[in-house]
């Protein structure tokens, strides 16, 4: 007993040593897997609140870039507008609805809220994106995250009271998947963790149909993000040697240097979707 | 100033300064400076290891709760909080030495090439730990070597200019140890 008591006090530092890189090796891991730790709550909140003071500075350097982007966004959905169409048919009747409650609400889908960012990086290996806006302001964990134009920017991992935390494309660990606008085909996307702004698309058959300059377009299939939203432009095509794939690399539409406003999109149906796949889960347990 | 006092400040204005401007620089999409870990290399020397590595710990953590992803720098600083002691005694030019002056400088080193030695050292085995943990699954050797060498370099440089700009005043205690 007494030996190890001598042995703990003589390799007191180099025990230590062991622990706290451990510790660090296990947050690193643990993180990455699961995206959650026990203190990000606090630490969320705190980092936030100086990353916010930060950003209030660097917002009036951006502006111009901000203001173009959303005329841009404005004009594209003053487009869309009803008004603008008219059709040649004059038969048919014009009604006025008396009814004041909007009936369509409990058919919605998706809800846009818009979030300013507060801290944005490029350069690591693994970059988050930190938005103003947190679980008192209706942000929740899976939501998805576009900038005005419609490009895929990521989606919402970690919330705390004021703040959320969003993975975006330009992460390791963020797969999201992507489908090529013109033949349909799906695949998953990934990052090098080289050249920010330019992600992979991979898992595409050999032999498909894809030049420079198609477009890449969100699937649709997870809960987060709609179907159709801008991923981005094919940049280069590549044979993935061990499958029979194509590796392609596009360019995001969404330009992850200077993100300032993005918009989050709560999904109202995502609940019941969750609800079914998980009772189809429990049937396979019990078969 | 409070030894302790003169470190939280130091602390706070390396951890905003790296986060807040060099982080930004990304040159060539590769080579980002570090240097918020020269609050470790000018600790005192009479600081035990066990608060070393402790502060060491705190300094990496704060950095990576501000890029949420914890652990990388931690673990970085961690490691060279260690080292440091060991490559101290290497390159102190005379046995107590280190009682003269308060903290390591060029001064309280012995010359220009002892100090350079010790930051040099300590920056690269920091950026490797570093890149090594991030690139953990890119696993291109190439890429990570370069990298590693040309953010050391443009580090040091960083080092030597925030060095020359705030010069640290540091008295001659004593010889009689």
């Amino acid at each position: 007993m007494r030996n190890i008591f001598l042995f703990i006090r003589r390799y007191f530092n180099f025990i230590l040593f062991l622990l706290l890189q451990g510790f660090s090796i296990y947050l690193i891991v643990h993180y990455s897997r699961y995206h959650k730790a026990v203190f990000s709550k606090t630490a969320n909140q705190l980092t936030g609140k100086v990353n916010e003071q930060y950003n209030k500075v660097t917002y009036y350097f951006q502006l111009k870039k901000t203001n173009d982007s959303l005329v841009a966004a404005n004009e594209k959905l003053y487009n869309k507008l009803k008004a603008d169409f008219e059709l040649p048919d004059t038969s048919s009747n014009f009604l006025v609805d008396s009814i004041k409650v909007d009936s369509m609400e409990q058919f919605r889908k998706y809800h846009y809220f818009p979030a300013k960012v507060v801290y944005n990086s490029v350069a690591a290996q693994n970059n988050f994106i930190v938005l103003g806006r947190g679980s008192s302001q209706n942000i929740k964990e899976g939501m998805g995250i576009i900038d005005p134009n419609s490009g895929v920017v990521g989606i919402v991992t970690e919330v705390s009271t004021d703040y959320a935390v969003v993975m975006g494309l330009l992460h390791k660990d963020s797969h999201l998947s992507g489908k090529l606008l013109k033949t349909g085909e799906t695949g998953t996307l990934s990052w090098d963790g080289k050249t920010p702004n330019i992600v992979s698309l991979n898992g595409i058959p050999k032999g498909t149909k894809v030049a420079k300059g198609d477009t890449i377009i969100s699937s649709g299939y997870s809960t987060s993000i709609p179907k159709g939203m801008m991923m981005g432009i094919v940049q280069d095509i590549r044979v993935d040697k061990g499958t029979t794939n194509y590796i392609i690399n596009f360019k995001t539409s969404a330009n992850f240097y200077n993100l300032e406003f993005v918009y989050a999109i709560d999904n109202k149906q995502a609940e019941s979707i969750k609800q079914v796949l998980e009772k189809e889960k429990e049937k396979e347990k019990t078969q | 100033m409070n030894t302790f006092v003169k470190n939280i400040i130091r602390f706070a204005l390396f951890i905003l300064v790296q986060h807040f401007v060099l982080d930004k620089i990304h040159l060539h999409q590769m080579v980002t400076p570090y240097i918020y870990f020269l609050f470790i290399l000018w600790l005192p020397f009479r600081m035990g290891r066990t608060q070393q590595m402790i502060f060491a710990f705190i300094l990496g953590f704060t950095l990576d709760s501000f890029r949420n992803n914890p652990g990388f720098h931690a673990s970085a600083c961690v490691l060279i909080a260690y080292i440091r002691p060991f490559l101290i005694n290497l390159l102190i030019p005379q046995e107590g030495a280190d009682n003269n002056y308060e903290e390591p400088s060029f001064k309280s080193m012995g010359g220009i090439l002892p100090y350079m030695i010790f930051i040099g050292v300590l920056t690269f085995i920091h950026h490797g730990w570093l890149f090594l943990l991030e690139a953990w699954q890119f696993g291109n050797i190439w890429y990570f070597l370069v990298k590693t060498l040309l953010s050391t370099l443009l580090s040091l440089f960083l080092i030597i200019i925030t060095e020359m700009l705030f010069t640290r005043q540091q008295k001659f205690r004593t010889n009689t140890v």
